[in-house]
């Protein structure tokens, strides 16, 4: 076990930090919202230049071949100022589906596009029936003649509108709730068929309702084997919520420091509100708060390799459990220690709360996990 | 970075949690699996049992007897240890007056002391706290004078834990009373317990035990030899030993041990004609606690690896002030549910006539010792450091307020 990062991680999260700093100012970022695609494509082509949009790919793939290790470094960084393009569903959900899954035609096809910054992506798997459940499919795919229709619709597709291609998950077999019978296909997002519905996220990003009708697909876009998407939707939300806790600490990392920075400077009762033990030991929790999310962050990278699929779930769930109770402390906490101004919009702090929010609920909450880890205890 | 444990890791740990399986003797372990703190026969048996191996003198260099391992595999040794359970390695020795005489002692002193505190055959006990001096330890009032080539020791000092075993004693005293800022006055001495003045009075804490004592000085002589580090800098010794390498503080081998106690009782206890372990709310409280056991675990490793790679820098690690503090958490907490578990069974005080009276019951009486353990451990917030001191030192060393 090393925790150390190594000189070519700290110079990755150097060259990432550099660039964000000089970028991603929240005025900045306030700007980039306001872009018809609620984020910037100037930014998006700076993703890839520097190689993060290839990062966990192989190098044969165009890619940077990094580990899990590098995007959670990465992920973090983004934490930091709040990213909003769509590097998580391109990189991270649909990246790792076709690395897990993919022909060796679909890789050389789709990697090299994602990582050269030309091909964005969407993991469209969520129905609204479903909540956490991730069995619960019930959008079909039959088959016609020598390809699929695909019929059923998917909602809350992080960045589904900024997609040029989507991974869906259908039945091909099976009643809803069966693991068996699940299959993943490519689509192309403006196929006859497809109509999306964007909007704004309550974490300041875009998302999309997805409705599909007679799409026709072919046997070349079917990812993985047909009826056995789950273990490979089960792999691709690991390695996102490996992602996300890290993008997690770098969020508690960033509020945590702001609400440091406004203790030592709002003056009430004639003291900086930093010079109270009351304050002080709330900062001290969150602070803790943030460190042992630190370490479940590091526990769902550690994980997401494990070729024993039940300890890996397991570990990922801890992981899930313990980054989501931080991020929460830290977000209410920080709310709370600014007082009033914490409460608007003008004032980035509850936008971080917000996207903190919105992760705890990507791919199951706390409680969810905790109740998965609750049958296994004897 | 690289966040999995590597192949000699696992190795050893394998090869520790084998060691004490063949080795612990069987009468330790059936006691303290049933929930009871060790008794002394059992920590010096044990204490010496691993020193034999090269173990027990943890965290000091190869020449003193240390094992020389990294810091993940003191924290695998002593999770493995813990989790046995077996008796700990009487941490005065070990992490406390040991790396003192290695940073601060003379050759004579570490000659003199090192071996015999590594294999048990001296117990040593802490002289910090007084009645007027508890988390303020700088307002100790305990006194020494120099009297030709000895001091003087006149004072009190309280919640001496083990007090009553021990061989010996470091003491923090003031030697100048006159000094401008109260911690340039103090000076760190080694004290035999059996000199002429010295007397130890009991006290019984709580969950009915005597881990506890008041010690009594009265005109105690104490060679000035027995002096460590410089007169009046006896602070910087304390801060030393205080903040020096605190690994294990957070005692998590211990929370798992009460958790693994808890569910196996919960096996046979009754819950809406069910056994307790299929109640939905009691497993749930259990994975929310292996969740924060493992969130701690981490930070742990973390910490103790930084540590180990900052070696030389001599400055205490405000960061283990969160293993403090979410480790003695975790400790109440985990004890606690071990207590929530026995209900009923955990108010009757396994005392002789209760243990006479019955036959072996094993449920009943780790339901009796877990109460014990819960009443205890409420002092882990107190003691080391109250959880708020620590919150305080969190306040200025890490935040800058």
């Amino acid at each position: 076990m090393d925790f150390e990062p190594s000189d070519d991680q700290r110079l990755l999260v150097e060259s990432v930090t550099r660039m964000l700093s000089d970028t991603y100012g929240f005025a900045q970022r306030k700007g980039y919202m306001a872009l018809p695609e609620g984020y910037s494509s100037a930014i998006w082509s700076q993703f890839a230049e520097q190689g993060l949009l290839g990062l966990p790919f192989a190098e044969e793939y165009g890619g940077f071949g990094g580990s899990a290790q590098e995007v959670m470094l990465v992920m973090q960084a983004f934490g930091r100022v709040l990213v909003l393009e769509p590097y998580f569903p391109t990189v991270v959900l649909a990246g790792t589906a076709i690395n897990v899954a993919g022909s060796a035609d679909q890789r050389s096809a789709l990697l090299p596009a994602i990582a050269e910054g030309s091909l964005k992506m969407g993991f469209a798997h969520n129905e609204r029936q479903a909540r956490y459940d991730l069995t619960d499919v019930v959008t079909t795919a039959k088959r016609n003649g020598s390809g699929w229709l695909l019929d059923g619709s998917k909602t809350v597709v992080a960045h589904g509108e900024a997609a040029d291609k989507l991974v869906v998950s259908a039945r091909t077999g099976g009643d809803r709730y069966d693991e068996a019978g699940i299959t993943l296909f490519l689509v192309d997002a403006t196929a006859s068929g497809v109509a999306r519905r964007g909007y704004l996220s309550r974490d300041d990003t875009r998302a999309a309702d997805i409705s599909l009708s007679n799409v026709s697909v072919s046997d070349a876009d079917v990812l993985g084997e047909v009826g056995r998407g789950l273990p490979v939707i089960q792999r691709v939300i690991e390695a996102g919520i490996a992602a996300t806790a890290g993008e997690t600490v770098g969020a508690m990392e960033a509020m945590n420091e702001m609400t440091l920075e406004y203790s030592k400077t709002r003056v009430q009762f004639g003291n900086p509100i930093g010079s109270y033990q009351v304050v002080q030991h709330r900062l001290a929790d969150m602070f803790m708060a943030q460190e042992q999310g630190r370490s479940m962050a590091m526990l769902a990278t550690m994980s997401i390799d494990n070729p024993d699929a039940g300890k890996r779930a397991h570990d990922i769930a801890m992981a899930k459990v313990g980054i989501g109770q931080a991020g929460r402390y830290v977000s209410q906490s920080a709310v709370q220690m600014h007082g009033g101004i914490g409460m608007t919009e003008e004032y980035a702090v509850g936008h971080y709360f917000r996207r903190c929010m919105v992760i705890e609920r990507l791919f199951g909450d706390p409680a969810y996990y905790l109740a998965k880890l609750a049958a296994e205890v004897g | 970075m690289d966040l999995r444990f590597t192949p000699e890791e696992l190795a050893f740990r394998e090869e520790v949690r084998t060691f004490i399986r063949e080795n612990l003797p069987a009468d330790t372990r059936d006691h303290m699996k049933l929930g009871h703190p060790p008794r002394k026969e059992d920590t010096v048996r044990w204490q010496r049992i691993l020193n034999a191996k090269g173990w027990a003198a943890m965290s000091w260099p190869k020449e003193w007897g240390g094992p020389g391992w990294t810091a993940i595999q003191k924290m695998i040794f002593l999770e493995e240890n813990l989790m046995a359970p077996a008796p700990e390695l009487l941490s005065f020795n070990i992490t406390m007056l040991g790396p003192v005489l290695l940073h601060f002692g003379t050759e004579e002193q570490k000659k003199r002391f090192l071996p015999r505190a590594a294999n048990l055959d001296d117990w040593w006990c802490q002289g910090f706290s007084e009645p007027g001096a508890g988390s303020d330890l700088a307002s100790l009032k305990t006194a020494a004078k120099l009297d030709g080539d000895h001091y003087v020791v006149n004072g009190q000092k309280i919640w001496t834990s083990t007090a009553h075993n021990a061989d010996w004693c470091f003491l923090l005293v003031r030697t100048d009373p006159n000094a401008r800022k109260r911690q340039e006055g103090i000076s760190f001495l080694l004290v035999d317990m059996k000199t002429p003045g010295i007397t130890v009075r009991p006290i019984i804490s709580i969950d009915g035990g005597h881990h506890l004592n008041e010690v009594f000085f009265d005109d105690v002589r104490v060679p000035v030899e027995m002096r460590i580090y410089a007169e009046n800098k006896g602070w910087d010794v304390a801060k030393y030993l205080l903040g020096n390498e605190r690994t294990g503080i957070a005692r998590l081998g211990k929370s798992r041990e009460r958790v693994s106690a808890a569910v196996a009782m919960a096996h046979e206890v009754n819950f809406g004609g069910k056994p307790l372990i299929e109640d939905q709310a009691f497993r749930q409280r259990v994975a929310q606690l292996q969740v924060d056991m493992k969130a701690l675990e981490i930070t742990q490793y973390r910490v103790v690896s930084a540590y180990d790679k900052a070696k030389g820098a001599g400055k205490p690690d405000p960061l283990s002030s969160v293993l403090k503090v979410k480790g003695t958490e975790l400790l109440q907490a985990t004890s606690e549910l071990a207590v929530d578990v026995a209900g009923p069974n955990a108010t009757p005080i396994w005392a002789q006539e209760l243990a006479a009276m019955n036959e072996p019951d094993e449920l009943m009486e780790a339901g009796s010792a877990g109460t014990g353990s819960y009443l205890m451990l409420r002092a882990a917030s107190i003691y080391g450091g109250t959880n708020e001191i620590q919150k305080n030192i969190l306040t200025k060393a890490v935040l800058g307020l």
